[in-house]
């Protein structure tokens, strides 16, 4: 049987995460159907036939699916999953949110956040933040996965052409009102696909101080992040938080400016390929994972390092 | 209004695990436990709706072995009224603990279900959806913001983008993230008190709920080891590194 992705989408474009998870989804099995739920969203539905791994696409669309929530989408993924061996989705707060939903209905015991497709019922996932790799083997007749999408490529995006196909909605689940989405709108690259990451933390001591963080993420194209210490202590809003609760991050530069490096901080980021470390501290233990280690006063190290970036000639974005 | 608050007990989120050399799992013997730390701020917040008197008790439940109880007397101590304590003799999956829990919530009839958002020692984010499911109840997850209203809870829930704020109808699960409230501490005189606050026990045969696994664990292993790296003397280094060395910038 097949597999069907759940769709991340925002009715127009697929949200990025939502082609990792396509690829892993292909990993599974060759034949992936990706379900798009949503309000007008015969957009995204169209953008998700453009993926050369998808072989068809299944679009239900109600006003009441408009705003994503969980309890709306549970039903009509459960009836469609009869046709399906695995139901997947990425395992982000949109995946994390819904998957358990549906699982329980299905009777299965979810395996969440794979980071590697080992057969298509054996799986890869961390657990303890990151501190031990698990290899489970689910024996549910129908396997509910989500994928750790920073695990696995983004898929191609173009090229495909699969039917798409209209399905009628569930009944609307009315004990649940969606209010409102804060959403924190930048022109910098997104925090889970950025090539490079600059993080603060407490050691940045304030939120005006955060403007140097930002000088640098301007300077190199950069995202932000941040330690869950310095979101809680109010500097920057929750939506950079790296971390074993925050997002996981795996860019090819990550700077980590005035951040300690708790465990469990550093299950959000300590995969990414080259990482920089800027703390006072030298037994900080940031700098067990750090490639390079800059032992210095922030206040001192950041201005330089501007000034420094500043002299070079080029610098890659 | 009542309020059932779940918790779990897990290795101290302070304590660097060690993989068993045999593969079968993590070193758990003479390692410090604890709550885990978002059921703690799911008690809190219970403690607080009812400090407020809009809710008249609080119960406290763990599902786990005889030393898993140590949680729900944390929990008695930090202002919870009476626990549960369902007795399991192996660690079972999120789906079973749902279950259990929908027994309970069957007898126990809570108009809330408070739970943290995820466990930190399997990291699996699942109970409280599966409970919501189970229930066919309202589901408000990775809460950072509790306003409670007359049969409704209004919620702020923290998501990649930002915050979102819906309404859910009394009853729910609410699943709690770190940054909802401060757990406070138990005093010494509160923590004497919560000796003697009752805790009914429960074998899990009693429920009638099957909780053989549906996962088999074939491996646990430590993830590959970084490179050491090296210390930098000053910023030109580094920057002369980052673009020379690792080519990143």
């Amino acid at each position: 049987m097949a597999v069907l992705l759940i769709a991340e989408h925002n009715n127009k474009e697929l949200r990025p995460f939502t082609l990792n998870a396509a690829t892993a989804a292909s990993q599974i099995d060759a034949e992936v159907h990706a379900v798009i739920i949503g309000y007008n969203s015969s957009e995204a539905a169209k953008k998700m036939s453009e993926l050369p791994v998808i072989k068809k696409v299944i679009n239900i669309e109600a006003p009441y699916y408009e705003n994503f929530t969980a309890e709306n989408f549970t039903p009509v993924i459960v009836k469609l999953a009869e046709n399906y061996s695995h139901i997947v989705c990425s395992a982000n707060t949109f995946g994390k949110n819904l998957m358990p939903r549906i699982a329980a209905h299905l009777d299965t015991s979810q395996v969440s956040d794979i980071i590697k497709v080992i057969s298509s019922d054996t799986f890869l996932r961390p657990i303890y933040a990151g501190n031990a790799f698990a290899t489970i083997k689910s024996n549910d007749s129908k396997k509910c996965v989500t994928i750790r999408p920073t695990s696995f490529d983004p898929c191609e995006s173009s090229g495909g052409s699969a039917p798409i196909e209209k399905v009628d909605a569930s009944e609307e689940f009315s004990n649940t009102k969606f209010i409102k989405r804060e959403e924190i709108k930048s022109d910098r690259p997104e925090l889970g696909t950025a090539r490079i990451v600059v993080s603060g933390g407490r050691g940045m001591q304030s939120g005006d101080n955060f403007k140097l963080i930002t000088e640098i993420a301007d300077k190199l194209g950069a995202a932000i992040g941040a330690s869950r210490a310095a979101v809680d202590a109010g500097y920057i809003s929750n939506d950079h938080q790296v971390g074993q609760t925050g997002k996981v991050v795996v860019p090819d530069l990550y700077i980590a400016i005035g951040i300690s490096g708790a465990i469990q901080h550093l299950a959000g980021m300590k995969e990414s390929k080259v990482i920089v470390a800027i703390n006072k501290d030298g037994e900080a233990p940031i700098f067990s994972v750090a490639d390079y280690g800059l032992e210095a006063d922030l206040f001192e190290a950041i201005p330089q390092f501007m000034e420094e970036l500043n002299k070079l000639n080029t610098i890659q974005k | 209004m009542k309020i059932l608050v779940a918790v779990k007990r897990v290795i101290d989120y302070n304590v660097q695990i060690r993989v068993k050399e045999d593969g079968t799992g993590v070193v758990t013997d003479n390692v410090k436990m604890s709550t885990n730390p978002p059921d703690d701020n799911a008690i809190e917040e219970a403690v607080k709706i009812k400090e407020a008197g809009k809710a008249t008790e609080v119960v406290a439940i763990t599902v786990g072995e005889d030393k898993a109880q140590e949680t729900v007397r944390k929990a008695l101590a930090v202002g919870a009224d009476r626990g549960i304590h369902v007795k399991v003799d192996s660690v079972i999956e999120p789906l079973a603990v749902s279950k259990i829990l929908q027994k309970v919530v069957d007898k126990e009839k809570p108009d809330l279900v408070f739970m943290g958002k995820q466990a930190i020692d399997d990291d699996c984010n699942q109970t409280g959806q599966m409970l919501s499911a189970l229930l066919n109840w309202p589901q408000a997850t990775f809460a950072s913001k509790i306003d409670v209203k007359e049969n409704k809870l209004e919620v702020t829930r923290e998501i990649d983008e930002g915050l979102e704020t819906i309404e859910i109808n009394v009853p729910a699960i609410v699943t709690c993230d770190l940054r909802l409230n401060e757990p406070r501490y138990a005093s010494l005189p509160n923590i004497m008190k919560a000796k003697k606050k009752p805790i009914e026990e429960i074998p899990v045969s009693d429920l009638g709920v099957d909780v053989s696994p549906r996962l088999e664990q074939l491996k646990v292993e430590e993830p590959p080891k970084r490179k050491a790296g090296i210390k930098v003397a000053n910023v030109a280094e580094l920057v002369q590194k980052l673009k020379n060395e690792a080519k990143v910038i």
